[in-house]
């Protein structure tokens, strides 16, 4: 039993309670987000100690501790850094439970970490479940009927994915009798074709797992939830959800995928056009239903789903090309962390912008270009990420991961996906041109906090530099890609 | 290794709008300053990089200025740089243009700091795209253009602007999707992304999962909606109409030219086979543009308007003369690039200085300004002079050679008629060009434009600059001709015609 290799979850597990506690006793809140920040830079030393090593497992082979995983840890743990240094301004407007808003986020944090790590389907399933219910709460933190109707609808319709993932493993279980993924993967391999196909269980139970998951990482047609749970949560909690719970999502399906069902080729062809097939849709639709948005935030909700398309064309090239090509899978991390810190890097913006205006609507954005020339060219930055133009993120993110869809016949999808983009560029342009060419309502200037000054300043040079000289981290994906 | 002239012409300018944009307080006279200097030095380099260019027949298909580092491993992705005589002449005119359009933009008083600063930008990336020799670059450069360009027409534009600005935004981006399955799918079939190598591999070594044509076609329209080909035209008279002069002499002079660029550099280069094949169906679409846009020229009333219709017209003979696929042909073709960049960038000056100093565009009610405003009248006239392709002026050594080469050219049959009916273009090129300098100038002086003041010393600088090379290149056309041959040649060879 190497208990080492757990240490950044149990770091950060202590932290957390840390956190509470510290809660009761002290009154300065400040110090709450010093050791919140503290347990993530802890946890993700631990883990970056780890980066490199050969992939082992533990807790008898629920867990696995490859650079996959790593991968993944640090990114949930960056994510998380930025999230909690923006919210400051955000969570000091609340008069009780801040030690919980911060304890929560690390607790989430930490159901990330474990769902990045699981290699067995109950683990897969349990942190699942210690991500979402945080996730349940922080979303109806504000306690004001917007925010209560989005974590109640929140919590519902998760419920029913929660059941529908339960049962898709529940099948898989029955026709395999094996919960761990390698074991299923097995079992699998030996069972020749007729047997495969002569009960429907297996194929069902594929399709009700991606279901499962499909609503984690808002795939069409499980993104229901998307744009009111945008709307009503706090900002800092959307931008939280739109990217560290979406690349969770994709990390677990990755894995599920790749380990239990990548073999044989026509099982992960079959797969494979299930999600070509549901990125087509998904990018459509969140585009085209993205344009007539009035609030930022719903409209950002909408491109979250057309992004979980351009990332499932990633997952539909993983199951398109033989398993051991890894571009398809490091295609899909690359532009994973570029789409985090493009998102996060937009919501920051977002969220200084409102905590002056108190309004998300785009048309209060106007002349923001003159009232916080900074912020808007961030924002900007961003948005154009988020379109996939250079010198940003997004247009390495979407080079890498079609070249690789277009090297294993998905040259439509890339096509459709390409197009999608054009049509994406006319609501984002949208917002940009509203606040450069729009008259302020006011001549006051938009205020910001150093810790959100600090927050936006990193993830707009990561964009930038994701963007100019992508090649480090794209080895990193590789890295994290070939070794599960 | 040499001093890196390209990566400074090309970046010189960037570096000069992050200074603007970020150095806090400066004033609109510093900014200007700050402009017109690093656009000079960038101009200045251009010039000695061309001046000691190797123009020996030995440099025949020689990359030049070479610069290569690699950029992105993970995709075999390099930072390539160099010129050949193919993109140095386009090279020059962008940095001539990007100089020019400072003092074009002298007056421009609205937010002088984010205007100078996108147009900088905006220099930055048509010379990158001229330059690149990696695809994911030129790419990269392509598509930065954009944004650039959309702030320049919906802030400083004029009329309906913030239509012009999407509509353009939209078709770069829908070409550029093609373009994007296109540089993708040649990715796959060579597993490089150097311009150099997939050229030199053949097609042969292609791995092909689509047929070849569909890759040629999918680069083909991204270049075809910047030329602009019939009938994916239709943004251009929107934009050119409501750009801000400056942008309009960029997007004439320059920024069309990145099409006919893609069209030599990588759909011939590459696709010389399948080039060949569909060589007459690009050759009726050039007739097209040529005799369409002349007629639909004819009926302006407004003044950019015209102008920016008249450039159609004249990228039909450059299409023309790339797809006649000989030798001379495509030298005409790359010279009407630098002749059209620089006659239509004084003709949209001229009549942004007109439209500035009147107040007026409508052309039914100019007239008679001969009298007030002399020297624009006759820079103005000198200017619709070339363009209508009169001898001694660029507009008629570039013509008569794509005719000439045209006419002669070997590899596409019945090419005669086509060329003898894109001839009929001139007539009427002269018929609106003519009719345009009689609408503004002559006839009647009109009291109202009694007090309107002639063209002050800055506008008479780059009035100047623009007459003395178009009459430089008129007069003595193998200054650029024999440099254009020297990147045509081995293209030539490739056709074997």
């Amino acid at each position: 039993m190497n208990l080492e290799l757990f240490i950044p979850e149990l770091s950060l597990a202590a932290f957390a309670l840390v956190v509470i506690l510290l809660d009761l006793v002290i009154q300065r809140k400040g110090w709450l987000v010093v050791v919140s920040m503290a347990g993530i830079v802890v946890s993700a030393g631990f883990a970056l100690a780890m980066w490199g090593g050969s992939s082992q497992a533990i807790f008898n082979n629920m867990l696995a501790v490859d650079n996959f995983a790593l991968f993944f840890k640090l990114l949930f743990l960056g994510i998380a850094a930025l999230v909690i240094l923006s919210s400051v301004d955000y969570v000091s407007k609340f008069a009780r439970f801040q030690g919980e808003y911060y304890a929560l986020v690390l607790l989430s944090t930490l159901g990330m970490m474990l769902m990045a790590a699981a290699t067995e389907l109950i683990t897969i399933y349990i942190a699942l479940e210690l991500t979402s219910i945080s996730l349940y709460i922080l979303v109806g933190f504000l306690k004001d009927s917007k925010s209560t109707e989005a974590s109640l609808k929140y919590l519902l319709l998760g419920a029913v994915a929660s059941a529908v993932l339960l049962y898709g493993m529940a099948l898989v279980f029955g026709f395999t009798g094996k919960t761990q993924l390698g074991e299923i993967a097995q079992v699998i391999q030996t069972m020749s074709p007729q047997t495969l196909l002569a009960s429907p269980a297996l194929i069902l139970g594929i399709v009700l797992l991606i279901a499962g998951f499909g609503f984690k990482i808002a795939a069409i047609p499980f993104h229901m939830w998307v744009p009111d749970v945008y709307e009503g949560a706090p900002t800092p909690i959307t931008a939280y959800l739109s990217v560290a719970s979406k690349a969770a999502g994709f990390a677990i399906i990755l894995r599920v995928f790749y380990s239990a069902f990548g073999l044989p080729q026509w099982l992960s062809l079959d797969w494979g056009m299930i999600f070509a097939v549901l990125a087509a849709i998904g990018m459509t639709l969140g585009n085209v239903v993205a344009i007539p948005q009035t609030n930022i935030k719903r409209m950002l909700g909408y491109s979250s789903i057309a992004q979980a398309g351009y990332l499932m064309v990633g997952l539909a090239t993983m199951g398109f090309a033989p398993t051991a090509d890894i571009l398809g899978r490091s295609g899909l991390l690359f532009f994973l962390a570029s789409y985090a810190l493009t998102n996060l890097g937009a919501f920051i913006a977002i969220i200084a912008i409102s905590n002056k205006l108190d309004s998300d609507l785009i048309q209060d954005y106007s002349g923001m270009g003159k009232r916080a020339p900074l912020l808007a060219l961030a924002l900007t930055l961003c948005l154009i990420s988020l379109i996939g133009m250079p010198p940003a993120a997004g247009f390495m993110a979407k080079f890498y991961i079609f070249s690789a869809a277009v090297q294993h016949n998905l040259l439509w999808l890339v096509v459709i996906a390409v197009i999608n983009s054009v049509i994406s560029a006319y609501y984002y342009l949208r917002v940009v041109k509203v606040m450069w060419l729009g008259e302020p309502a006011s001549e006051e200037k938009v205020p910001s906090s150093g810790a959100l000054r600090v927050a936006l300043s990193l993830s707009c040079l990561g964009v930038l530099l994701l963007g100019v000289i992508p090649g480090f981290v794209m080895r990193l994906a590789e890295l994290a890609a070939s070794m599960f | 290794m040499s001093f890196p002239y390209l990566t400074a012409i090309i970046f010189l300018p960037v570096v000069g709008a992050i200074l603007i944009a970020f150095i806090p307080g400066l004033s609109s006279r510093v900014i200007k300053r700050l402009a017109a200097i690093f656009t000079f030095v960038s101009l200045a380099l251009s010039v000695f990089v061309f001046a000691i260019f190797d123009k020996s027949l030995g440099a025949a298909g020689v990359i030049q200025f070479e610069e290569k580092l690699s950029w992105i491993p993970a995709i075999n992705a390099h930072y390539h740089l160099g010129v050949d005589g193919l993109s140095l002449p386009l090279l020059i005119l962008m940095t001539f243009l990007g100089f020019l359009v400072v003092l074009i933009s002298w007056k421009i008083d609205l937010r002088p700091r984010e205007y100078f600063a996108w147009l900088l930008l905006l220099e930055t990336s048509i010379l990158g795209v001229f330059c690149s020799l990696d695809l994911l670059l030129f790419f990269l450069f392509w598509e930065i253009e954009v944004i650039p360009m959309y702030f320049l027409i919906t802030i400083w534009g004029t009329g309906r602007r913030e239509y012009s600005a999407i509509k353009y935004v939209v078709y770069t981006l829908f070409g550029s999707a093609f373009m994007l399955a296109g540089i993708l799918s040649l990715y796959f079939a060579t597993g490089s992304l150097s311009m150099l190598e997939i050229a030199q591999g053949g097609l042969e070594s292609f791995r092909v999962v689509i047929p070849v044509a569909a890759i040629f076609f999918f680069l083909l329209i991204g270049f075809a909606i910047k030329l602009p080909v019939f009938p994916l035209h239709t943004w251009l008279p929107d934009a050119h109409t409501d750009a801000p002069t400056a942008v309009s002499v960029v997007l004439a002079g320059a920024l069309l030219k990145m099409g006919g660029y893609g069209m030599i550099r990588l759909c011939v280069t590459i696709f010389p086979e399948v080039a060949k094949t569909y060589a007459p169906i690009l050759i009726v679409l050039a007739v097209v543009n040529v005799l369409y846009g002349a007629a639909v020229t004819l009926r302006q009333t407004d003044l950019k308007r015209l102008i920016a219709y008249s450039s159609i017209s004249h990228m039909g003979y450059v299409l023309l003369g790339i797809f006649a696929l000989g030798q001379v042909s495509m030298v005409g073709a790359s010279l009407q690039m630098f002749s059209h960049g620089v006659i239509t960038g004084l003709l949209f000056a001229m009549a942004g200085v007109v439209m500035h100093n009147t107040g007026e565009r409508d052309l039914r009610k100019l007239g008679g300004l001969v009298r007030q405003i002399p020297i624009i009248a006759v820079v103005f006239s000198v200017g619709g002079l070339a363009s209508l392709g009169l001898p001694t002026t660029s507009g008629f050594a570039a013509e008569f050679l794509v005719f000439v080469g045209s006419f002669s050219s070997t590899i596409v049959s019945g090419i005669q008629v086509y060329t003898i009916l894109a001839v009929l273009g001139v007539v009427i090129t002269a018929g609106y060009i003519l009719w345009m300098l009689q609408q503004v100038f002559y006839g009647p002086a009109l009291e109202q434009y009694n007090g309107v003041k002639d063209a002050d010393i800055i506008e008479r600088v780059y009035m100047f600059a623009f007459i003395a090379v178009i009459m430089l290149v008129g007069i003595y056309p193998a200054i650029l001709t024999d440099v254009i041959k020297l990147g045509i040649s081995p293209i030539v060879g490739l056709l074997g015609g």
